[in-house]
């Protein structure tokens, strides 16, 4: 019930958090976001108190007194540490690489310690997918967090609440809190495996040769630019010379394709059609082809190279996405 | 809304012991065990440190746990085979080897870090109920030592990567930590006078001291115990070893071999009014499960909730099962009380017919030849002077007449032989008599002036009644052997091994570091220990605090322990890192600027927000800019200087944006 309530009215669970997600930059955990309850174990070591008070009053036992008031110090103590060990901890995001549809998105959070003391046994968990990692901050220093979210949709995939839990040092409470850093993972249109469109006389040349073997036709060296893919950078060259340089074959100059939207048969839905795309813009840069997109709106020159790929990538993943 | 998996990383359920773990567990185990090994039966100590091993055995190798079905078949024979040792599974010694058994079953079975907090806290209940037997400085030390391990272990549960030492340091903070709350937990929480129930029938087992009877050896036997009886602290000097007779239970009948003391004669009196030298100390009793108090001849006072029979006992209204104070006052030459009750006198010349017809026909003589009580009283003192009596801890055994065996016989016996006989002799001769048994002497310690008298002070004596004179206590033990009472047992009887080590008069270079000991005993006796309700009452009237009931004490606690988190929270929040000096003024830069509407943009650098804030606030531009300079030098430039980081400071400090 409350959680439908605080679904609803989206300020109320604002104000209960103390933020409003998504938070830019680095988001210090404050000591009014950081929640505690005792554990179960917290409750049996409770109970394990009372008796033993209990029986230090029966039997009039001075010391008993002593072990039971010592333990509830220490369980007091213990409060306080399991607070301090998630309190002030400093989260931020980092890049989260974009993946397709249907694979796993790697998003990355930065945990600062900020603090002269170690942070152990912290629990970092996505809460919409259950992602989890245990992580221990050492002092004066920041732990990498990487959660596995699935990425079934293409689009931008936002990261979502994450929770940070820790019990150390007793285990007797549970201190945590969450975050919603404002990460987000490009997903791109899940690439269907099919054949190359046909030549179908868009291409400007016409004298496209067929890609699958062009990629082993060696033709010699070119000085590296930029965009070349690392697949196609001569290493061994590169480390006899020093100098940067990139394979050439004999296919790629020449052949150039139009990936094109309207040429797709009109059986297909938008999200197939997206599918297919992007599944030929793959096999034509494993082909090391020249290959333009043309969607409804969007149009992008014919070029090759990872820097290509992935704007033509990204073009089908934003493909009207609000 | 969201997912939860299904397991839970950090859940105790979920993480299994390692190796590390069950070590550490088996060790706090094994320290708190110790001292029940020594006590409970040689094959239930064998078997449960062989469930400790064989745990630990089975993380060594890596092997799987035994099955719930063997632990139940060794826990079932284990308990068949404590029905047959004890008889019973109840009381407090089968309890107690019980839970010792208990904590190895657990062991065995522990799996997850679930079943190792469960037996750490076992291990708790195993540390309290050792309390049962004593809880000396030594036990409060070990105590100290088991807490810190087990916290390390629970401290190593949440924290399997970190290194052992960091974990042993965190357990010595929250230890130190913990002190302060504890300390006024145990000053203010409200104390309630035990017990809440019934305890079992042999929890008081094993307190020594006087016993409502003495017969021939009982006396001696307890003489050769080194354990404590009270301590007493005077105001001012104590009375010399021979006028410390601390009086204790008054024996009335005997049955040829054993006195007696009898209820029906312990009706209530006031103490004697008193013109002589008084007293005034404490005694801090130690639990002896019997009524009677100890005070020295002759009591003036009666303690709170004590009543003083008629023949000078007082007794508290129920056993002192815990370590008792009061305060008394007592004189040594009070005025005699000259009348009795009823049947008293009578009682007093009571004997039984037919024993010790030697002793009779020697009493019967003195009666015929005396003129006086006083007379009779002074020729069995000469008696006793002139007997060749000898005084021994290890009398020999008595036969049916134990007077006319003593006396005439074997002319060795300890202080009971001596006030039996002597009592014997006066009743025969007519004069009425009674034994009291008590303590004698007691050593003073010169490091705080406390007596502390022991067991092997106990000591019995005779009173006769004079007329004109009441009861005179009459000691025939100081008669046959004067040096016993001047000096003590041991100058009165040889070395021999029957004496105490610590009365053995060539240990002097002992006594020293003792009497040093002693004394560090008695505070801990008296302000740990003691520390009951009456003495919380005091401490709070004390501070100020009149009449505090319950509500008020756990108002003040809560109070108090609130501060102490507040505190605690202001040192977890004091060791974060703060920023550096460029940095701080670099922050009070920018929000000096935002505050005239200039705010820097997340993604913008110094030098660009530097350069637009100087175009927005035109009027500021030259400070805006070098300060914008000044920090990008000093955070990305070589070898900051304290100079230059002086210089950023004060011109942050300076600007004044229009």
């Amino acid at each position: 019930m409350i959680g439908g309530l605080i679904a609803r009215h989206p300020r109320l669970a604002n104000r209960i958090w103390g933020f409003t997600p998504p938070e830019r930059g680095t988001v210090v955990l404050v000591h009014r976001r950081v929640y505690i309850v005792p554990t179960r174990l917290g409750w049996l070591f409770a109970g394990t108190l009372g008796i033993l008070l209990v029986g230090s009053i029966n039997y009039a036992l001075a010391l008993g007194f002593a072990l039971t008031f010592v333990l509830a110090g220490v369980g007091l103590v213990g409060m306080v540490h399991t607070a301090r060990n998630l309190a002030r901890a400093a989260v931020s995001a980092g890049r989260a690489e974009p993946v397709f549809a249907g694979e796993t998105a790697q998003f990355r959070l930065y945990l600062d310690g900020r603090a002269a003391f170690d942070r152990p046994s912290i629990l970092a968990r996505h809460l919409g997918s259950g992602a989890q990692l245990v992580v221990d901050v050492p002092a004066g220093a920041l732990a990498e967090i990487v959660l596995a979210v699935p990425a079934p949709r293409r689009g931008w995939l936002p990261l979502g609440r994450v929770m940070l839990e820790t019990r150390f040092p007793l285990g007797l409470f549970r201190a945590w809190s969450y975050v919603e850093p404002d990460a987000r993972c490009l997903v791109y249109p899940r690439p269907e495996r099919a054949a190359l469109p046909p030549d179908s006389g868009e291409s400007a040349s016409g004298a496209r040769r067929s890609p699958t073997p062009g990629n082993d036709d060696f033709s010699g060296l070119r000085g590296y630019q930029r965009s070349d893919s690392p697949r196609h950078v001569a290493w061994k060259a590169v480390a006899r010379s020093g100098d940067m340089l990139t394979k050439q074959f004999t296919g790629e100059a020449a052949a150039e394709l139009w990936l094109d939207w309207r040429l797709l048969p009109a059986g297909l839905d938008v999200e197939q059609r997206l599918s297919r795309l992007a599944g030929w813009a793959l096999a034509a840069e494993r082909g090391g082809l020249q290959y333009g997109l043309r969607l409804p709106g969007v149009e992008i020159e014919p070029a090759r190279g990872d820097a290509h790929r992935a704007a033509c990538l990204q073009a089908l993943a934003l493909f009207e996405v609000k | 809304m969201s997912r939860a998996p299904a397991i839970h990383p950090l859940a105790p359920e979920a993480r299994l012991l390692g190796a590390r773990d069950v070590a550490t567990l088996t060790g706090c185990l094994a320290l708190v065990v110790v001292p029940h090994a020594l006590r409970a039966p040689w094959w239930l100590t064998l078997l449960t440190l062989c469930l400790y091993g064989w745990r630990l055995y089975l993380t060594l190798y890596r092997a799987p746990l035994p099955s719930r079905w063997l632990i139940l078949g060794i826990s079932a024979v284990a308990l068949v085979a404590m029905w047959i040792q004890f008889g019973t599974l109840f009381g407090r010694q089968p309890g107690i080897v019980l839970l010792m058994l208990l904590s190895g079953l657990k062991l065995l079975e522990s799996r997850t870090q679930r079943d190792g907090a469960v037996t750490a806290f076992l291990a708790y209940f195993l540390i309290i109920t050792n309390l049962l037997y004593g809880q000396a400085i030594g036990t409060a030390a070990l105590m100290g030592v088991a807490l810190f391990a087990i916290t390390a272990t629970l401290i190593g549960f949440s924290a399997p990567a970190r290194a052992p030492r960091a974990n042993l340091r965190t357990a010595g903070v929250l230890l130190a930590q913990a002190a302060p709350a504890a300390l006024v937990l145990f000053l203010l929480f409200p104390r309630v006078q035990g017990p809440l129930w019934g305890l079992p029938q042999d929890a008081y087992a094993g307190m020594t001291g006087l016993s409502e009877t003495m017969s021939p050896g009982n006396l001696s036997d307890l003489a050769q115990s080194d354990a404590i009886a009270f301590r007493a602290e005077f105001e001012g000097d104590p009375p010399v070893n021979a006028l410390r007779y601390w009086r204790g239970p008054v024996m009335w009948d005997f049955d040829g071999r054993t006195w007696s003391m009898r209820a029906e004669f312990q009706t209530t009196t006031r103490p004697p009014e008193s013109d002589g030298t008084s007293y005034r100390y404490s005694v801090v009793l130690e639990p002896h499960n019997r009524t009677w108090l100890f005070a020295l001849e002759t009591a003036a006072s009666v303690p709170e909730r004590a009543r003083m029979t008629f023949d000078g006992e007082i007794l508290a209204g129920q056993p002192v099962r815990a370590r008792l104070r009061y305060d008394m006052k007592s004189v040594i030459n009070p005025a005699p009380r000259l009348t009795e009750p009823r049947g008293a006198l009578a009682r007093a010349l009571r004997l039984p017919p037919g024993f010790n017809p030697r002793a009779v026909e020697l009493a019967a003589g003195w009666h015929k030849a005396s003129a006086s009580d006083a007379e009779i009283l002074a020729r069995g003192l000469e008696f006793m002077r002139n007997g060749q009596f000898s005084y021994t801890l290890e009398p020999p055994l008595l036969g049916t007449d134990t007077v006319d065996e003593f006396l005439f016989k074997t002319k060795a016996g300890f202080c009971e032989h001596f006030a039996s006989a002597f009592a014997f002799l006066m009743r025969a001769a007519g004069v009425p008599a009674r034994v009291v048994t008590g303590y004698q002497g007691g050593e003073l310690n010169p490091v705080d002036r406390i007596v502390t008298v022991r067991q092997s002070d106990a000591h019995a004596w005779t009173e006769v009644f004079l007329g004109g004179r009441g009861w005179v206590r009459v000691d025939p033990t100081a008669a046959a052997m004067p040096r016993r009472i001047e000096s003590g047992l041991a100058r009165a009887v040889a070395d021999t091994g029957a004496l105490p080590l610590l009365m053995r008069s060539r240990f002097e270079w002992l006594r020293g570091a003792r009497y040093q000991w002693e004394a560090l005993v008695h505070k801990w006796n008296v302000w740990v220990l003691g520390y009951n309700p009456e003495r919380q009452r005091d401490l709070l009237l004390f501070v100020g605090m009149r009449d505090a009931d319950w509500r008020t004490l756990t108002a003040a606690l809560f109070t108090i322990l609130g501060v102490l988190t507040l505190l605690l929270l202001a040192w977890s929040l004091k060791r974060f890192a703060r920023p550096d000096p460029v940095q701080r003024a670099w922050r009070a830069f920018c929000a000096k600027l935002a505050a005239r509407g200039v705010e820097r943009a997340p993604h913008e650098g110094p030098r660009d927000y530097a350069a637009r804030a100087a175009r927005a606030l035109p009027a500021s531009r030259r400070p805006i800019l070098r300060i914008g300079a000044l920090y990008l030098g000093l955070r990305y430039g070589p070898q900051p200087s304290s100079a230059r980081v002086a210089r950023l400071r004060r011109m942050v400090r300076e600007l004044r944006v229009a």
